[in-house]
């Protein structure tokens, strides 16, 4: 039995859309065919809030849209010029803290990152490049995970705890030194197995499955075609 | 050996109970038992608390008082903050590595002694300072520090460098400390003599909800730094519904140039104690948690001590006051060396054996805090008011102070002054009153709560104290007019690039960023427009960061930029050939004309 749930009333870029009580701002967007650009939410998964892509503004203030949860009368700001200055900032961040180089990345055309910056018209990012030094696991006969690409969404370690009930995955350190570990010397000694939904988790090149690649050869790749938050936008012109 | 590791560690499991939500005393008992948390015990730590290995070391990898590596039986942290720069933390350092023969963040050849430096420890009148193990150790000079090596050589006990005690309870057998309290100003509410029990015993003849008028009339306003309403924070608490509920004293001090609440610590335990307990009373709340930063951890047993005489009293416990129905107890958390932790979800969840990430907010604590339960957090002086106002009366405290904030506040004032210590003043005090009381020495600026406010020049001196106009938690730090305000903001911006947690992407990266063009500033290569992409990214981080952390830790910079931005413009220029200007084209062309063999041409 589902308790009743009230309808309440938000704006969103001047847009009055009726909504159920307890979602949150982005899922409600989502259902009414606005698309609010977001890297770390991910399914049904416990919002993580970090990414900080899906920021907009909340009766004034700025909140991240994943985790803020609707109330009553919400009055919402997201597409405008300050915010997607802001968001066009984070991805540039994202990208020159790790090592990207999507010319040779398998994952070009998938990358939920790379559709980004072409949704936002980034051609280089802003930032100098950081260059860290970071490793690649290829322990595991099945899958690898390359962290110079990872953007520490945690989407992996969400998934592995709340979907495929195991924890292979875990972030150590903090700060700027803080990176994703696994639950073992290396992949190929953790539980994780190629069929485990966390294998698809990874929004970019981080974590990826061997021996498939090129499978969807470059050009005809979802991104390659139509942009990132499309196939959400057009809910909305279908409603029209 | 590895018999002993695992008998060991299992009896340290064992005595938290094999409780994963402590998880921070485990790690800290094994840390201090071998000087590390090892990849083997970090193994048997998550047998015996039944959670995987990578969750442990996460815990043990964010907090920078535990280490994987083996550290020396002594650790010294050399305490960096700017007032201890200001005092000669160079000429100590210097000293130490020449008589150590080792550099910052080594340990010596024969694994008795590590070097390491650490951001405020709560000092900064005594400063320079150091944490010697638990043993802090203040006044440093380049030959105290010396001889302190050489003592440290022969017995390797950090506890027998104590040997002029400090004033009150400092001297205290249990806290034995050359630590002093140096209370320059006493006032009504905190310094004034304090009974045990006569707050309470007034607190139980009231119903809850008359506590929590109380508390409301009086217009208390969180001593922390943010100034929430207490009286409403606790009513939200009492309101939620929900089984258990918790009350928490935030003594994470963290904040650079803040040392009030280790003074209340010594000498106001009792106080705070009853504080905490009319708060429980109040929310029905049957558990109080102190957490306590680890760097006042000398302050541990007495502290204890004090909670367990409460207990034999009558005042802690089961029916408390004879109060049929009224079980309240207090535990004492440490922290280990994390200032995020000071945020008060980040405080929860390291209360809950995790790593100190903040949580998302909403739910707010009062709702949803410690184990998803209400929980109200407040500052060790909030629950000092608290126990005072149900003395003296609501009317009592709201009549003092400014016009919109009441009481008064314990400040912590240090840098370039005679009298630095702690003045308990009334809100509404002028800075240059406060410059006035501790004989500052030809003032240029005053921090006024700590780095993550602003600091003032002159033209500001004639503002006042208080949750409008200067806000502070308790930190006031005097620079005199020769101090480089651009390299103080640089020293404060690399402390938050230190203490971030690293979970969202602006405070992250956004920290490490902007210290790049500080330092192509500072270092003569800037442009103009460089300035203008500093408060860009500046604005950004402080927008959409998660927590007041990152929303705060701009603030050096930008204080500066709006302060003191021609100090910035001395330094940009417009470069020439259209080169950028950190771009150095004859080293970079070095290799190839080396592999062509000859010399490039170019203007
Ligand atoms: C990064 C950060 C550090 C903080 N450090 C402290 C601290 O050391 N002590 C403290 O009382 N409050 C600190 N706070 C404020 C707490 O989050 C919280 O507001 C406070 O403990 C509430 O108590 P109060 O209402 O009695 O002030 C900090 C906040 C942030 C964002
Ligand atoms: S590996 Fe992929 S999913 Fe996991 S944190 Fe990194 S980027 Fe996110
Ligand atoms: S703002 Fe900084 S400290 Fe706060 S959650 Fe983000 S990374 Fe962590
Ligand atoms: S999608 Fe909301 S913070 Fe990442």
């Amino acid at each position: 039995m589902t308790k009743n749930k009230q309808t309440l009333t938000i704006t969103i870029d001047g847009k009055k859309i009726a909504v159920e009580e307890g979602i949150t701002i982005l899922k409600a967007a989502e259902k009414a065919g606005i698309y609010i650009p977001h890297l770390c939410a991910y399914k049904d998964l416990i919002p993580h809030g970090s990414c900080r892509v899906c920021s907009v503004r909340v009766n004034g203030r700025i909140q991240a849209s994943c985790v803020q949860t609707v109330s009553e009368g919400m009055v919402i700001e997201s597409d405008t010029a300050e915010l997607l200055e802001y968001r066009r900032m984070i991805v540039d961040m994202l990208f020159v803290e790790g090592n990207h180089f999507c010319m040779f990345c398998e994952k070009s055309g998938h990358c939920e990152l790379q559709a980004m910056a072409y949704r936002f018209g980034i051609t280089a990012p802003q930032f100098p490049y950081l260059n860290p030094n970071r490793d690649i696991d290829l322990s595991h006969p099945d899958v690898f995970l390359d962290h110079n690409r990872c953007i520490l969404c945690g989407r992996c370690v969400r998934t592995s705890q709340e979907l495929d009930h195991k924890n292979v995955f875990q972030f150590v350190n903090r700060g700027h030194k803080k990176r994703l570990e696994v639950n073992a010397k290396g992949l190929a000694e953790t539980d994780l197995n190629v069929t485990d939904s966390v294998v698809n988790a990874c929004p970019v090149g981080a974590l990826m499955k061997k021996r498939v690649g090129y499978e969807v050869p470059i050009g005809n790749r979802p991104f390659d075609h139509a942009s990132i938050g499309s196939e959400i936008e057009k809910t909305e012109g279908e409603r029209k | 050996m590895k018999q002993a590791l695992e008998k060991i560690v299992a009896e340290i499991c064992d005595s938290f109970g094999n409780d994963r939500t402590r998880l921070m005393d485990i790690t800290t008992a094994v840390q201090r038992r071998f000087g590390c948390v090892s990849d083997s015990a970090i193994d048997l730590i998550a047998r015996a608390v039944k959670t995987h290995r990578v969750e442990i070391e996460s815990l043990v990898t964010f907090y920078s008082f535990f280490s994987k590596e083996e550290q020396g039986k002594v650790v010294i942290r050399l305490c960096d903050d700017i007032v201890d720069w200001m005092k000669g933390y160079q000429q100590i350092a210097d000293a130490l590595v020449k008589e150590l023969g080792i550099s910052i963040g080594e340990t010596t050849s024969d694994g008795e002694i590590t070097l390491t430096r650490t951001p405020c420890i709560g000092m900064s009148d005594q400063a320079p300072a150091a944490l010697v193990n638990d043993v802090a150790v203040t006044y440093l000079t380049p030959e105290r520090a010396v001889k302190m090596v050489r003592e440290l050589r022969k017995h390797l006990d950090p506890h027998q460098l104590v040997t002029v005690l400090g004033e009150g309870n400092n001297s205290n057998p249990l806290v034995h400390s050359m630590v002093r309290n140096n209370i320059r100003q006493k006032g009504a509410v905190l310094f004034a003599d304090f009974e045990s029990g006569t707050a309470l015993k007034r607190t139980l003849n009231m119903t809850p909800e008359s506590v929590i008028g109380e508390i409301k009339a009086s217009k208390l306003r969180g001593r922390g730094g943010a100034g929430f309403p207490t009286g409403l924070k606790w009513e939200f608490a009492s309101k939620t519904k929900a089984d258990r509920r918790f009350i928490i004293c935030n003594a994470d001090e963290g904040e650079p140039g803040t040392f009030k609440d280790r003074v209340l610590l010594t000498e106001r335990a009792e106080m705070l104690f009853e504080g905490m307990t009319i708060a429980g009373y109040a929310v029905g709340a049957e558990l109080g948690i102190l957490y306590l930063r680890g760097e006042y951890s000398y302050l541990f047993s007495y502290l204890n001590h004090v909670l367990e005489t409460r207990k034999n009293s009558g005042l802690l416990g089961n029916s408390i006051m004879g109060k049929q129905g009224f079980n309240f107890d207090i535990r004492i958390q440490l922290g280990a060396g994390a200032y995020v932790c000071g945020e008060e979800t980040a405080l929860i969840s390291s209360c809950e054996g995790k790593r100190g990430d903040p949580k998302n907010r909403p739910p707010f604590p009062p709702q949803e805090g410690y184990m998803g339960c209400p929980t109200v957090v407040n500052n060790v002086e909030s629950f000092c008011c608290a126990s005072r106002i149900m003395i003296e009366g609501a009317k009592w405290f709201s009549a003092m102070g400014s016009p919109r904030t009441a009481g008064t506040k314990a400040l912590s004032i240090s840098g370039d002054c005679r009298r630095p210590g702690v003045y308990e003043v009334p809100f509404g005090t002028k800075a240059s009153d406060l410059l006035e009381l501790c004989e500052a020495e030809n003032p240029g600026a005053m921090l006024i709560g700590g780095p993550c406010r602003q600091m003032i020049g002159p033209n500001r001196f004639g503002g006042i104290i208080c949750y409008d106009d200067l806000a502070t938690g308790g930190s006031i730090i005097v620079f005199n007019k020769a101090r480089n305000k651009l390299e103080i903001a640089e020293h404060y911006l690399d402390f938050f690039i230190e203490e971030s947690c690293g979970y969202c992407t602006p405070c992250r990266v956004g920290l490490v960023l902007l210290k790049k063009y500080v330092r192509k500033v500072v270092s003569g290569a800037g442009e103009p427009q460089d300035l203008d992409k500093m408060l860009k990214l500046s604005n950004m981080i402080v927008s959409t960061s998660r927590c007041g952390l990152g929303q705060a830790a701009p603030n050096p910079v930008l204080g500066a930029l709006n302060n003191f931005r021609e100090l910035y413009e001395s330094m940009v220029s417009e470069r020439k050939h259209g080169l950028q200007p950190d771009f150095d084209l004859t080293s970079a062309v070095v290799d190839s004309e080396l592999f062509v063999g000859r010399r490039s041409l170019y203007v």
